[in-house]
């Protein structure tokens, strides 16, 4: 199975006046054909800063200041916007957290995939583009006759699955969500991660799958990637990560996801917050934070390296 | 009856709130008709003192309508709410303020609900001023400092004279937490609390509302969407649904026993941090706009069991096992 996407030490920061804001720092992961990889982390860890780094969307002070990422085998960081703009939508697409509200009020929802099969297609005939936008819709399970609808005329749920639609309009090999399951209900929430989960299987989609809540990245990722203050602090295959978490950080995590299966517990949280990412702490980012803290922890950075079974990887000084 | 009002902090009966919708001058001018959104339509649900009862449900549910109907923050269209025995559904505004002081509210988001141009000490002396509680400045502090104190924000003296913007997101909910505690009141409704604050906060405001509440005696209204949280913090559980409860239990026979096919969805819905979990089937559809909601039970053209009284007949919320009940054509 050869790589869809291979991130290497992949450098992102954030040019401020107070000085550059270390977002993300040396993330290296790969994602295989048709696998979704899940990014999980909190506020400020650097996923969106990824995401947006890998389709070079940066907003203006964002800069991408070394690393690979290997886009079935090109690496495009190197490449000019014409090219990127070949790449974005055909190659790699994206949903944006919120993307309910992405949708333009004052044109219909069809005209608007049209749009995006049009942009990036220009030779495909506005008749071809309507059949496809039709189909587009049937498959993420929205009548195909709605394509005459206005958004406002659509649910939450469906301007999801519009949006998820759209993402695919020019067949891309690559899907990044971002925080799919945020701002939706959890019926919502449900329907569309089966719909990803589906079209994993029936596309052979690669998906990124980006999230703060482990919980849907249990149900529809096969690897794992936990970041915590601009770096990826443990990397595994999801069953590894969830079974045995061996990073301090991704243990405080699980546990802070009561299941709702499992028998009544008292919750448990992590102490402290993420870290300024202007200043971060010196060597390990989590050590103000961890319960099993040693010297080496303030000195060297722990390199992510292998640990457990498998591919299992982990940057922490206790292995 | 007298036990009662002992024993429940809060009783609602039947409460309603329904908001007229304004249509568009054509509309009017060409119908007589009037729109309503029946946002909350006859719901009965109980409080004890010291109980922490979660209000579950989608958007639309109308939990946080109902919320703000307890604080009287709005008037209700019909129906009752004893506090202590007392209806204060049909008081006016001014005969609610003295009440006040025994009921608070916890906002979702920590950013917009305290004022960025208050010092902390401010922030949660308000509730005191307003209610004029404390003789004087020193008592006035000395009360902010213990509400501090309570929530953890120590020293208290550290955080006096701090802004809003100094303190992080769960520090902030720690403040809101303090401002609505600090009267000491008899029930706090707690709107989503947590849901704004990363993962990894949310269960340190959420074991201090639980120690707070143990300790202060006071029972909480805990409005949420998020059912995995109820079952870890809450005592008993209300699901309501387009309006109307759908089932009420204790927080552990709602999980692990539900009766009501949406409960039964919306647990079913629920994701689970395990990934060799195999899930069920996902129910389809989406809840129906509350201007027009189903005839007969609100929830059977979603239900997998429904039959043909479902859509005539409304069910009753009936109790169908000890401290279990459900409004269900299923157990009628």
């Amino acid at each position: 199975m050869s790589s869809v996407l291979e991130v290497q030490n992949l450098t992102t920061h954030y040019s401020t006046l107070r000085g550059w804001v270390r977002a993300a720092e040396n993330v290296s992961f790969r994602v295989e054909k048709g696998q979704a990889l899940g990014v999980a982390g909190e506020s400020g860890c650097g996923k969106t800063t990824v995401a947006l780094s890998i389709l070079r969307i940066l907003p203006q002070g964002g800069r991408i200041r070394k690393g690979k990422i290997i886009f079935e085998g090109t690496d495009i960081v190197p490449l000019s916007e014409d090219s990127m703009r070949k790449i974005r939508w055909k190659g790699i697409a994206i949903v944006f957290q919120g993307a309910m509200n992405a949708l333009n009020p004052v044109f219909k929802v069809g005209d608007q995939i049209i749009e995006a099969i049009r942009v990036h297609e220009p030779d495909v005939e506005k008749k071809h583009a309507l059949e496809r936008a039709r189909s587009l819709l049937e498959l993420v399970g929205v009548e195909a006759d709605r394509v005459d609808n206005y958004p406002h005329e659509f649910s939450g749920g469906m301007r999801q699955r519009a949006l998820i639609a759209m993402a695919l309009a020019a067949n891309p090999r690559l899907l990044i969500a971002d925080e799919p399951g945020t701002a939706l209900d959890v019926i919502v929430q449900a329907q569309t991660l089966k719909l990803l989960r589906d079209l994993k299987e029936k596309l052979g989609l690669s998906m990124v799958l980006i999230s703060h809540d482990l919980s849907i990245i249990a149900e529809t990722c096969e690897k794992v990637a936990i970041m915590y203050a601009g770096r990826i602090v443990e990397y595994g295959d999801a069953e590894a990560i969830f079974r045995e978490p061996l990073h301090p950080y991704t243990q405080g995590l699980v546990k802070a996801f009561p299941s709702i299966k499992g028998p009544r517990v008292r919750l448990a949280s992590i102490p402290g917050q993420p870290p300024d990412l202007l200043n971060p702490p010196p060597a390990c980012r989590f050590n103000p934070r961890c319960p099993y803290i040693m010297d080496v922890c303030k000195k060297i950075d722990p390199p992510l390296e292998k640990a457990g079974t498998g591919d299992h990887l982990v940057a922490c000084h206790l292995y | 009856m007298s036990d009662d009002s002992e024993e429940f902090v809060l009783r609602v009966e039947n409460l309603k709130k329904y908001f007229p919708l304004r249509k568009g001058f054509l509309e009017t001018m060409l119908s007589r008709e009037e729109a309503t959104v029946k946002a909350v339509d006859g719901i009965s649900f109980n409080v004890r003192k010291g109980e922490i009862i979660g209000l579950a449900g989608e958007s639309g549910s109308g939990k946080t309508t109902t919320g703000r109907l307890l604080l009287r923050l709005t008037k209700p269209t019909g129906g009752s709410i004893f506090f202590e025995g007392k209806d204060i559904a049909k008081l006016d505004d001014h005969e609610i303020k003295s009440l006040r002081r025994n009921m608070q509210i916890i906002f979702q988001d920590p950013f917009e609900s305290l004022d960025p141009r208050m010092t902390i000490k401010d922030i949660v002396a308000e509730p005191l001023q307003v209610q004029k509680i404390a003789k004087n400045q020193e008592e006035l502090e000395q009360r902010v400092k213990e509400a501090l104190s309570d929530v953890e924000l120590v020293p208290p003296e550290e955080f006096l004279t701090r802004f809003p913007h100094e303190l992080s997101g769960g520090q902030r909910q720690r403040v809101a937490v303090a401002r609505a505690f600090v009267l000491g009141p008899k029930f706090v409704v707690a709107d989503e609390p947590v849901s704004m604050l990363d993962v990894s906060i949310r269960a340190e405001i959420l074991n201090l509302m639980v120690d707070l509440v143990q300790k202060k005696g006071a029972s909480v209204v805990f409005i949420t969407h998020d059912l995995a949280v109820t079952k870890h913090v809450c005592d008993r559980v209300v699901v309501m649904y387009l309006g109307k409860v759908m089932e009420t239990a204790s927080s552990a026979q709602l999980i692990d026993l539900p009766l009501h096919p949406y409960t039964q969805a919306l647990i079913a819905a629920v994701p689970v941090p395990d990934p060799s979990y195999r899930r069920g089937d996902v129910i389809s559809g989406e809840i129906p706009s509350p201007v027009n909601p189903p005839s007969g039970c609100r929830f059977h053209t979603r239900c997998p069991f429904a039959f043909e009284r479902c859509s005539t007949e409304e069910p009753k919320l009936l109790e169908v096992e000890k401290d279990h009940y459900a409004a269900c054509h299923l157990y009628t």
